[in-house]
């Protein structure tokens, strides 16, 4: 038993627009993802300079010393447009409000120990202030960047770090009975504790870099690559023992967004790298650099949590990162 | 005499329930039925209440879920948990 | 400290200004000025950035659901409708040359605009405000993405769509809206937002959506209708932002009135120059009209403008300068317009065509004051010259205003028999402005307008692919004799009318779905 459709048959006259034939080289049907990223943003012909900065044309591919044959190297392996990047948010964002709920309504965050409890405040809501500050600095990217591919990657990646600084909010009301003590004790820790000064003082000078493909080498390889598996992995691991599960559930999004995130990340280094010798040298020193500080700002807070473990701790860390690094084809 | 405020929603499913609770916690508010759409219009202000949606749904209607049906809007915002309030000062 | 018993419930508002607010600190390790280098130039003063309030407040984690939800609903009709032919349901085909400007002159600017909102979302100093801009920036990323999927099904088969990024950056009336949007984003961060955000987004947006959204509706383009409806609860934030931040500005300093004043007369002037590409639509494009130009702008300018001018005059603020200008234009600009396009269409990517007895009438009806007047015997001429095989097409290049970059066709507004022609003189050259409105916005900025890359110049200057007309058309990417010229005699026109006759002929069978055992 076989059902027949019959339609009315339109030969189309063409498969895709000619930006994205020229690309392929033919005329053939093209996924959402290309004809929503190639080629979008404008290359010439702008009618005047920004009164702000006059040295440069609204897009301007000479704002970094990068340079590449051509922009649009950078394909998102997750091939995010914006419809498909918010239906993925929003899965994820399932997932973890029925952790929110199960560890409110079984009472998880009670059965942690008193005093590891007062480590997770310092370590994790302070990166509230962290994840602000991922967020001002992809949004830049966003703004200075070159190429639709890569900006509209970097503005879901700002959006993001935005959701993260409000689910950590979030985390700090779970423990603090929506009082809000914990975010006001959190942002003064930020701004006047001791061993959260090197990161805040790397954030804060990763804010006035000029070139913004350091600022994503700065943000998104180095930074990030020490802090988010220090703080969701290396402490998260060290709090099993302290029947802190809770957290663990509570900050699900951040470990699944980084490994999300990274697919992307890689994709640009690599890319970048692989397009010449000065690329490469170029993105392994600012990778030097920012390394350096992140490797700065991450020793006191882990010391602070895990005492003389902290030194080991970070190692592990930081030697992933290096690993990481070598495969995207920079140099040490 | 207070100037109209108004909100125009999609004529749909969705919007059934909605539309009927701003009738319903409105008297003052005419409705115009257009292509595919509805406007609501008051003098002054208009009211759009949790409870009185979430009564006609069978579930927790959450405020913010108007942006899934509205269209436009003339006058200033007020939202809470319970209702979303269209008015001119 | 492990909570006890209850937490206590948390209100809308309350659990938002927990989550949001100071996420961000006074930099010490760096000077703020440094990291915000860009929101004091302007003259603009802020007392307080705490006063910043947020109408809507929107989580992230509500912003995926729901932004989620719409993109899934949208994009199934999308598919539908590609996968159905839903081309075939449009009133005519003349109605795709308006979502061919469309594409090619206002998607872009949703990019423009998607960037730009970036800039202004890292640049403020406030964090609420930079947080709302955030959003809006990649509102406008998914509107102009959503805009490309949606029109490619479109590019198929019609002709004009196929290069439009290409174009918008070279063609001669894309620079209208180029120009437009390139001058709010070169301008600071506090003229950015009261130009695109206030201006165009709360005081003009209509008269930009409801000609298109509600033509489409009209003409039966279901997939740009559900785009419409979709996008419009976006711009419903967007509008509120608008109001939001005019109203801060106003209200954080008093001498922040006169500068908003000063971009609200340039920027009610600009955003209306380039509506006037909107009314040529409106009056001229729907085979299906929905209102005429003159009505729109009366109930969404003269109506709901006046309302929120008397709105904001316990600020200071008055309603923009020229105004009473654009309303003596009401009767004209929309003809004007058309009357270019039409001498032009053999270098366009959109027809134009003869505008038969019963649209005529229907002008008639709607401008008794000027159409029969002026504009019915210059139609009756085209068509005459037509039938005798002899379609007028204008052969010299027009010239162009300096700020709008409209050719130089609008008219006094006391005397519509005289073209309107201003003259400013920068630096010893002479410029030309196509109204008091364009000229008083040159005057004032002067060094910024002769930067213009004025196609017209261009194409002089040897910059546009060579001499010829048609070596500047290949330039443009244009498929000569099928992207442009007449409706009339063109392959779409021809496919179209295949299309009607063989509606209920051409049948294909797809293969055969096994029914399950």
């Amino acid at each position: 038993m076989s059902i027949q459709i019959k339609g009315l048959s339109l030969e189309p006259r063409r498969q895709t627009y000619s930006h994205i034939a020229r690309r392929f080289g033919e005329d053939r049907p093209a996924t959402r993802y290309e004809e929503a990223t190639y080629d979008v943003q404008a290359v010439t012909n702008f009618h005047y300079r920004p009164i702000y900065a006059p040295e440069y044309e609204i897009h301007d591919p000479s704002r970094t010393a990068i340079n590449m044959a051509d922009w649009y190297v950078f394909k998102d392996p997750r091939q995010f447009y914006y419809g498909t990047y918010n239906m993925s948010r929003a899965s994820m964002n399932e997932t973890i409000e029925r952790h929110f709920k199960m560890v409110d309504e079984r009472g998880l965050l009670d059965q942690i120990d008193a005093d590891w409890m007062q480590k997770v405040r310092d370590y994790l809501i302070p990166m509230r202030h962290y994840e602000w500050g991922a967020n001002m600095n992809n949004i830049l990217i966003c703004d200075y960047g070159y190429g639709t591919q890569l900006t509209s990657a970097a503005a879901f990646s700002a959006m993001d770090r935005l959701g993260m600084a409000q689910y950590i909010s979030r985390v700090g009301l779970a423990i603090d009975g929506n009082t809000g003590e914990s975010l006001e004790q959190g942002r003064t820790d930020w701004v006047e504790v001791p061993y959260w000064q090197p990161t805040r003082h790397a954030v804060e000078d990763s804010f006035v870099i000029q070139d913004w493909f350091e600022t994503f080498i700065a943000q998104n390889l180095a930074l990030d690559g020490v802090m988010h598996p220090l703080v969701f992995g290396e402490f998260d691991r060290a709090s099993q023992p302290h029947n802190a599960m809770g957290i663990t559930l509570i900050t699900q999004f951040m470990t699944d967004w980084f490994k999300d995130n990274n697919r992307w990340v890689d994709a640009v280094v690599k890319a970048a790298a692989g397009e010449s010798a000065d690329n490469k040298k170029l993105l392994s020193g600012w990778f030097k650099t920012w390394r350096g500080r992140a490797e700065e700002a991450a020793a006191p807070v882990a010391g602070h949590v895990l005492g003389d473990q902290g030194g080991e701790a970070l190692k592990t860390v930081l030697d992933q990162l290096d690993a990481r690094a070598g495969q995207l084809g920079l140099e040490g | 005499m207070a100037r109209n405020v108004s909100i125009v929603l999609q004529d749909t499913a969705d919007a059934l329930p909605i539309i009927e609770a701003i009738k319903s916690d409105n008297p003052d508010a005419e409705v115009q039925s257009m292509p595919s759409l509805v406007r609501i219009e008051a003098p002054g202000k208009l009211v759009i209440k949790r409870d009185s949606v979430s009564e006609r749904i069978g579930r927790d209607w959450d405020v913010q879920e108007i942006q899934l049906s509205m269209v436009t809007l003339s006058g200033n915002i007020d939202e809470d948990d319970d209702q979303f309030v269209i008015s001119w000062q | 400290m492990a909570a006890n018993g209850k937490a206590k419930r948390l209100g809308m508002k309350q659990r938002y200004q927990m989550l949001t607010r100071h996420l961000d600190w006074e930099t010490s390790y760096q000077p703020m000025d440094k990291v915000f280098p860009y929101d004091k130039f302007e003259g603009i003063k802020i007392k307080d950035w705490d006063g910043w309030e947020d109408p809507f407040r929107l989580t992230m984690d509500t912003y995926w659901k729901f932004q989620a939800e719409k993109e899934r609903k949208l994009y199934a009709v999308i598919d539908s409708f590609a996968q159905n032919n839903g081309q075939l349901g449009l009133t005519d085909a003349r109605y795709m040359n308006a979502a061919k400007l469309f594409l090619q002159g206002v998607t872009p600017l949703e990019y423009a605009a998607h960037r730009h909102f970036a800039h202004i979302g890292r640049h403020l100093r406030g964090g609420g405000a930079r947080v709302a801009a955030q959003m809006q920036s990649i509102d406008e990323l998914r509107h102009a993405q959503t805009q490309v999927h949606t029109l490619s099904h479109y590019n198929k088969y019609f002709d004009g769509f196929h290069d439009f990024h290409h174009m918008h950056d070279r063609v001669w009336y894309l620079s209208v809206p180029k120009s437009f949007f390139d001058d709010a984003v070169t301008a600071g961060p506090f003229e950015f937002v009261t130009s695109i955000s206030f201006s165009f987004e709360y005081v003009l947006t209509n008269l930009l959506f409801v000609p298109f959204m509600s033509g489409a509706a009209y003409n039966g383009d279901l997939a740009t209708v559900t785009f419409g409806f979709s996008a419009q609860s976006d711009e419903s934030r967007h509008m509120t932002l608008g109001l939001e931040v005019v109203k801060f500005l106003l209200e954080q300093h008093e001498d922040n009135v006169p500068i908003v004043q000063g971009w609200l007369d340039k920027w009610f002037w600009r955003g209306y120059r380039l509506l006037g590409l909107v009314a040529m639509l409106q009056d001229y494009m729907l085979p299906k009209k929905v209102m005429s130009w003159k009505e729109a702008w009366e109930v969404y300018y003269e109506e709901q403008g006046s309302a929120l001018f008397e709105d904001l005059s316990r600020y200071g603020l008055r309603p923009p300068l020229h105004q009473e200008d654009a309303i003596k234009e009401k009767d004209r600009i929309s003809h004007e317009v058309w009357g270019t396009f039409y001498n032009y269409t053999h270098a366009a990517a959109f027809h134009t065509w003869d505008v038969d007895d019963e649209h005529m009438d229907w002008l008639s009806e709607k401008y008794p004051d000027t159409f029969d007047k002026y504009y019915r015997p210059r139609y009756m001429m085209w068509r005459e010259m037509a039938e005798q095989g002899k379609r007028f097409y204008n052969n010299a290049l027009p010239q162009l205003c300096n700020v709008c970059q409209i050719p130089m066709v609008f008219t006094e507004p006391d005397d519509p028999g005289v073209i309107c022609f201003r003259r400013s003189e920068y630096n010893g050259d002479t410029y030309h402005t196509c109204s008091a409105g364009c000229k008083h916005i040159f005057d004032n900025e002067p060094e910024k307008y002769v930067q213009s890359w004025l196609p017209v110049h261009q194409i002089y200057q040897g910059n546009c692919g060579g001499a010829s007309v048609e070596d500047v058309l290949k330039w443009y990417h244009m498929n000569l004799g099928v992207d442009n010229m007449d409706y009339h005699g063109s392959p779409e026109e021809k496919m179209w009318s295949e299309w009607m006759a063989g509606r209920h002929a051409e049948q294909v069978e797809y293969p055969p779905v096994k029914a399950a055992e």
